[in-house]
């Protein structure tokens, strides 16, 4: 599978430079100053640049501060990407984000986490993808594209974290911007859409313990940088050299 | 030969006949006249056109408010009586039973207008 940055298509990218200079040439003329034409073309609905490769989103998850039983994270997910079908087996629901309990038998140590798709710098649901729907994009975010997705679901058994599923119903209740549907493989998406117009997932917002933390993993001055720096953190399944955008602390 | 000449001069008769009793023409109603992105022309010829290189690109480049999107067709095509672009008089499906090309869109986006994500709810200030 090539990366994302590779299915560029160059043709596209060009013209769309080439709209965008043309766009800023002309509103140079009105601009008064060089702050305001920034806005200008915000406002003129001038597309956003897209994913950035230098910048890699990630997330920090503080084991300690995570309640168990509190399940507030999982009912964002939910409302956020529309989660909200009935299914008749239980075993078939769609979990983007859950929790786990964890008991260490030989000391008693109990932990609660959160479990999402880890989005790995080298995603293993990504290489088995027959169609090419398993993508990572230039930021580093793991997605489907469900237009090729066949659902065969290859990516699920490949997934060393049990990170998607399968919708296995027609769907009618969809939020607008989380299309999703019968037949095609999803997870977590750390809410790309809401990420890329500069919010925080849902996750990260509803977590009342305030043990999720998200930010650019690439960006030195950001606070997930700094902390993943100076603090220990780990990767699950550290050992298959994934190098994960999930991270955790306290496990 | 003169019951084969009738025969023949019957179905030349009833041809354009039967051909129009067939689908009837779709009668599309335009919910906002004159704001569409491109003329109609253009539009009946490359919207699918459109709509599949612009989901390419907000998908895999994550490149967002390109002029072609399928949720602004939605909300500006939507009857202003179901609130969707499907159904009897629908934008989308009107012409597409016409036509007989299956769309699959709606498999997974959503063909109603006017709902919000939590995230815009939330900017707007409404509950969702």
């Amino acid at each position: 599978m090539k990366e994302p940055q590779d299915l560029i298509d160059n043709k596209s990218r060009r013209n769309f430079v080439g709209t965008a200079a043309i766009a800023g040439a002309g509103l140079g003329t009105l601009a008064l100053a060089p702050g305001l034409q920034l806005i200008q073309v915000s406002e003129a609905n001038t597309p956003s640049a897209g994913a950035s490769s230098k910048v890699r989103w990630g997330m920090l998850i503080d084991t300690t501060k995570c309640a168990s039983g509190c399940d507030a994270c999982v009912k964002a997910c939910a409302t956020e990407n529309g989660i909200n079908e009935t299914v008749k087996d239980p075993r078939q629901g769609s979990q983007w984000i859950r929790k786990i309990d964890l008991k260490n038998p030989k000391t008693g140590q109990e932990h609660s986490l959160p479990m999402l798709c880890q989005h790995c710098e080298h995603p293993p649901c990504v290489d088995v993808c027959p169609t090419g729907a398993s993508m990572k994009r230039a930021d580093g975010i793991v997605l489907v594209d469900r237009h090729i997705c066949i659902g065969c679901r290859y990516c699920m058994l490949a997934c060393p974290y049990k990170a998607r599923s399968l919708v296995h119903q027609p769907l009618t209740a969809q939020n607008p911007e989380v299309p999703r549907g019968q037949g095609c493989v999803e997870a977590c998406t750390f809410c790309v859409q809401r990420v890329d117009k500069g919010m925080l997932p849902a996750c990260v917002e509803s977590c009342p313990e305030g043990a999720m933390l998200f930010g650019d993993l690439n960006d030195p001055n950001s606070e997930i940088a700094q902390r993943v720096a100076k603090e220990k953190t780990t990767q699950v399944r550290g050992d298959l050299n994934l190098n994960l955008g999930v991270r955790y602390q306290g496990i | 030969m003169k019951r084969t000449l009738v025969g023949l001069a019957a179905i030349l008769l009833l041809a354009p006949v039967c051909a129009s009793a067939g689908a009837s023409k779709p009668t599309l109603k335009i919910e906002n006249p004159g704001q569409c992105i491109a003329p109609v022309a253009e539009m009946r010829v490359n919207h699918m056109e459109m709509l599949k290189h612009t989901r390419d690109r907000t998908l895999r480049q994550g490149i967002r408010g390109e002029k072609a999107s399928l949720n602004e067709c939605i909300n500006c095509h939507a009857s202003k009586v179901t609130g969707s672009v499907l159904g009897k008089d629908g934008f989308c499906q009107e012409c597409h039973s016409y036509a007989a090309v299956k769309l699959d869109c709606w498999d997974c986006h959503q063909p109603k207008a006017g709902k919000l994500n939590v995230g815009q709810a939330e900017a707007a200030g409404v509950k969702p």
